[in-house]
């Protein structure tokens, strides 16, 4: 039997303590004496959070593959065993080995959301690892971030030794080969992050010096030593199937956020949404082949035991064989009385007919994401979708039976107006009258229910909406009245139901998300005062970290209220991902001009990340030729 | 045809609660390839029941779960498969077919035995002598139940049907089931009250060793043991 890291007293102390036993179906477990180097790689929120996590089972599975390598993990103890961990002065520990996470060789831990920031310093701390990189010494395993908040690392690039750039499967083996290497011949932690920061993808914040203007923009951002690169350049795999896939997703025994298996059918997104980060950076769209993904299914569904399959993807609708591979699904695994996931899909007759066979009509609603509420609006984002398709969609779901439907949107993107929010309602009443108008009276099961969510938006880092200023809490508040004081205006008011965003957490949110380098310090600061699960409503105290900007002296509107210059050194502009600046600033001013841009299928828009030689950049040449 | 599998809980996955141990059981099921009966419907659930739930933090060795399948392959083949998939701290140690007309373990379950060992870093937290004998032999034992809505006394004297003292603790038989019940927790602060002591609810090491059915009479019990009810598959 495996020996936990804590006593029955603590365990049966604290809520759900098969959080932190481990020893679920295909975890790994190894001789720590028989391997070279010991790889902790950590979800910095819950257990239920992080197992949710689809990156995460990848790499765990990749590099437990390697024989001389061993993953292990650790998630954020929750308050009260967090509470006990400071008390009794006990280190972090991991989930396989039970030991404390500070032995193991590197730390890796994925940044899936900026709001986690805080719980990383919580996993550092427990783990009585120097929160600040420049404190750590040889006996401090290496702190890599990973994850789609590498994109703009600059805001917490004072707690991590380095960062990867790009999709996991690309460079590891080198940088743990390298890392075998140097400690093979006696090398120290700063020789190898030198040669770390040399392989492509890696950055070392320490290796980097950042100069400011008076105006407190950035005027230089440079190596400051020989041979690091100025750039660092994303990674990628170019052919999907060359990449394998995970045979045996860990079990968990608590339920999690998402307790089922996940098939990635695809990585990127060819439709170009200006708003959409991951739209951007996971450029190109790459596919997996049908017959492989049959394979994975098979494999996972058998491995895990699991009842239901989820598609993963940005955009479900948009991979090439999905008939095929949703009536695959259904043929093989429905008699098993497996169920079939399908999110972020179109809805058309095809999604209905899958979904009126997969689902429970009367129970479940359909989702629309309009993301805004005029046809100008959308073509600003370049979304897609028209009020035609909506309407059109809603009637084949309300003629098959459905009478929920749910719509999301986002307030404050650039150049809204009053017409804008009050199109939110606007739209959703008519989705409302479609129901009266296509399901006669007789047929109708109750009232139609609408209910319409709205975000605040936040420009994102390698977005053409980099550029564009966010607001005040009280600005989104009064948008957010706007939109329900219309909402109570129509027709069908009483078939509609309105609920926002918290607008703190959005302000707050934006400042992490564009920050620079001076923003670590709040971070520190905030933490310091007792900031922590910041995502959990429960936990998320504004108000420390308004004290934490005042006593650091950091300005929240330097970062959020002000439209920076085409021509500004963006804090995250020593990234490469592929797409360049320049097709940013033609799809912001295309944006501005309200003119929509195909997507990647329909005509390629020379965004940059053809040079990485695949996907869907090259679909359909070797036809042509 | 239903069957009755055996199996026990033990070392980590005490910390494992009864909700996810039934969950678990439907994905050992899975991976297992058992051809167990579904429900019907738009979300079919796997038709299995538990005889009693386990309290977090308790180990076991008399477990028990019924099932309905559509088919079997010996009792033997099927310990097998099941256990070529489970989690350490779990293992399936009967599998028997039960009649048609058989009552579900959780429905004629009335009995389990518990040792309870009392750990070593607890030794010198005890009173010297525990006076069992005497604890055991009172008339009656009243102790305050806390439900969720309110607190009432009760006598669980006629709910112990057995005591012996064991290597550092000792073995009970209580009543165990839907109409009479008693938790072993609930025995502990008795015993500690009894004692004019400070309630350690973590001092023993709690283990519950078997379920039974009561086939006696009214006045005359007979307790049998769940698992021996039904035959091996051959």
């Amino acid at each position: 039997m495996r020996k936990l890291a804590l006593s029955d007293e603590i365990l049966l102390g604290v809520q759900s303590p098969a959080r932190y036993i481990g020893g679920e179906i295909n975890s790994v477990m190894k001789d720590p004496d028989k391997v070279k180097t010991r790889f902790v790689i950590s979800f910095a929120d819950t257990y239920e959070v992080g197992m949710s996590h689809l990156g995460i089972q990848i790499l765990y599975d990749m590099f437990n593959k390697r024989e001389d390598v061993w993953c292990e993990r650790v998630y954020s103890p929750w308050l009260d065993l967090d509470r006990i961990l400071r008390e009794k002065k006990i280190p972090l520990f991991t989930l396989e080995s039970q030991r404390p996470v500070k032995e193991a060789d590197f730390l890796g831990i994925t940044l899936q959301y900026e709001m986690c920031y805080t719980n990383i310093l919580q996993i550092l701390d427990l783990s009585q690892i120097p929160l600040l990189a420049s404190e750590r010494g040889e006996d401090c395993p290496i702190v890599i971030g990973g994850g789609p908040c590498t994109y703009n690392p600059e805001p917490i690039a004072d707690f991590f030794d380095m960062f990867y750039i790009g999709e996991g499967e690309v460079q590891y083996d080198r940088l743990i080969d390298l890392y075998q290497e140097n400690q093979a011949r006696g090398g120290s932690r700063l020789e190898f992050l030198e040669q770390a920061a040399r392989i492509p993808g890696i950055y070392v914040p320490a290796f980097y010096d950042v100069a400011y203007y008076d105006d407190g923009t950035i005027r230089s951002m440079t190596p400051n030593r020989p041979q690091i690169p100025e750039k660092v350049v994303k990674q990628l795999v170019v052919d999907m199937d060359d990449a394998g896939y995970i045979e045996k997703p860990l079990v968990p025994f608590l339920k999690i956020i998402q307790d089922r298996v996940v098939l990635e059918i695809q990585r990127g997104c060819i439709r170009g949404c200006r708003f959409c980060q991951a739209g951007m950076v996971y450029r190109p769209v790459r596919e997996r082949s049908l017959e492989k993904l049959k394979i994975y299914a098979e494999n996972i569904l058998k491995n895990t035991g699991q009842d239901e399959i989820s598609l993963s993807s940005l955009s479900s609708s948009d991979y090439s064989c999905l008939k095929e591979l949703v009536y695959f699904l259904i043929d093989h695994f429905g008699e098993k009385d497996v169920n079939i996931s399908l999110p972020s899909l179109r809805i058309d007759a095809f999604s209905l007919d899958v979904m009126s066979r997969v689902q429970d009509v009367k129970k479940s609603s359909l989702t629309f994401a309009p993301e805004a509420g005029t046809q100008r609006m959308r073509n600003v984002i370049n979304k897609g979708l028209t009020e035609t398709d909506i309407l059109e969609g809603a009637a084949k779901a309300f003629q098959g039976g459905w009478n929920k439907v749910k719509l999301y949107f986002m307030l404050g993107l650039p150049s809204e107006t009053r017409e804008d929010m009050e199109g939110i309602a606007a739209l959703a009443n008519e989705v409302a009258k479609v129901y009266y108008d296509t399901v006669p009276k007789e047929k109708r099961q109750g009232k139609v229910q609408v209910t319409v969510s709205t975000s605040f938006f936040i420009p994102k880092p390698f977005t053409p909406f980099q550029w564009a200023p966010m607001f005040t809490a009280e600005e989104y508040l009064d948008r957010a009245h706007i939109v329900n004081d219309s909402m109570k205006n129509q027709l069908n008011h009483k078939s509609l139901r309105y609920n926002w965003h918290e607008a703190d957490v959005s302000v707050l949110e934006g400042v992490l998300a564009r920050g620079d380098r001076r923003i670590s310090r709040v971070i520190l600061d905030a933490y310091r005062r007792g900031c922590m699960f910041d995502s959990w409503s429960e936990c998320f105290d504004n108000e420390k970290w308004m004290e934490a900007f005042r006593a650091q002296n950091v300005d929240i509107a330097f970062y959020n209220q002000r439209e920076r210059s085409l021509d500004e050194i963006l804090p995250w502009d020593f990234i490469d991902t592929g797409v360049t600046k320049d097709f940013l600033k033609r799809e912001w001013k295309r944006a501005m001009e309200e003119t929509v841009s195909p997507n990647c299928r329909v005509q390629c828009q020379g965004c940059g990340v053809k040079k990485f030689g695949g996907g869907v950049c090259f679909e359909g040449q070797s036809e042509i030729q | 045809m239903k069957v009755r599998v055996k199996f026990s809980k033990t070392g980590n996955m005490k910390f494992v609660g009864h909700l996810d141990v039934m969950r678990y059981f439907q994905k050992v099921n899975r991976r297992a390839g058992i051809d167990i009966a579904y429900s019907g419907g738009f979300s079919p659930h796997q038709i299995m029941s538990f005889a009693s739930p386990l309290g977090l933090g308790l180990t076991s060795e008399g477990e028990y779960l019924d099932m309905e399948l559509n088919s079997s392959g010996t009792s033997a083949m099927m310990m097998e498969r099941m256990n070529a998939v489970m989690a350490e701290g779990f293992e399936v140690t009967g599998f028997r077919k039960l009649p048609d007309t058989a009552k579900t373990a959780m429905s004629i379950v009335a009995a389990a035995d518990y040792q309870m060992t009392l750990k070593e870093a607890y030794q010198t937290l005890l009173p010297d002598q525990w006076q069992l004998e005497q604890f055991f032999s009172q008339e009656s034992i009243c102790v305050t139940k806390k439900t969720k809505k309110s607190e009432k006394e009760m006598d669980i004297r006629p709910l112990i049907y057995g005591w012996r003292p064991a290597e550092n603790g000792f073995w009970v038989r209580l009543a165990s089931g839907s109409s009479d019940n008693l938790k072993p927790q609930l025995l502990l602060e008795a015993l500690f009250r009894y004692w004019k002591s400070e309630f350690l609810p973590y001092a023993f090491a709690v283990h519950r060793l078997e379920l039974y059915a009561d086939i006696g009479t009214e006045e005359q019990p007979e307790f049998l043991p769940l698992g021996e009810m039904g035959e091996e598959i051959l």
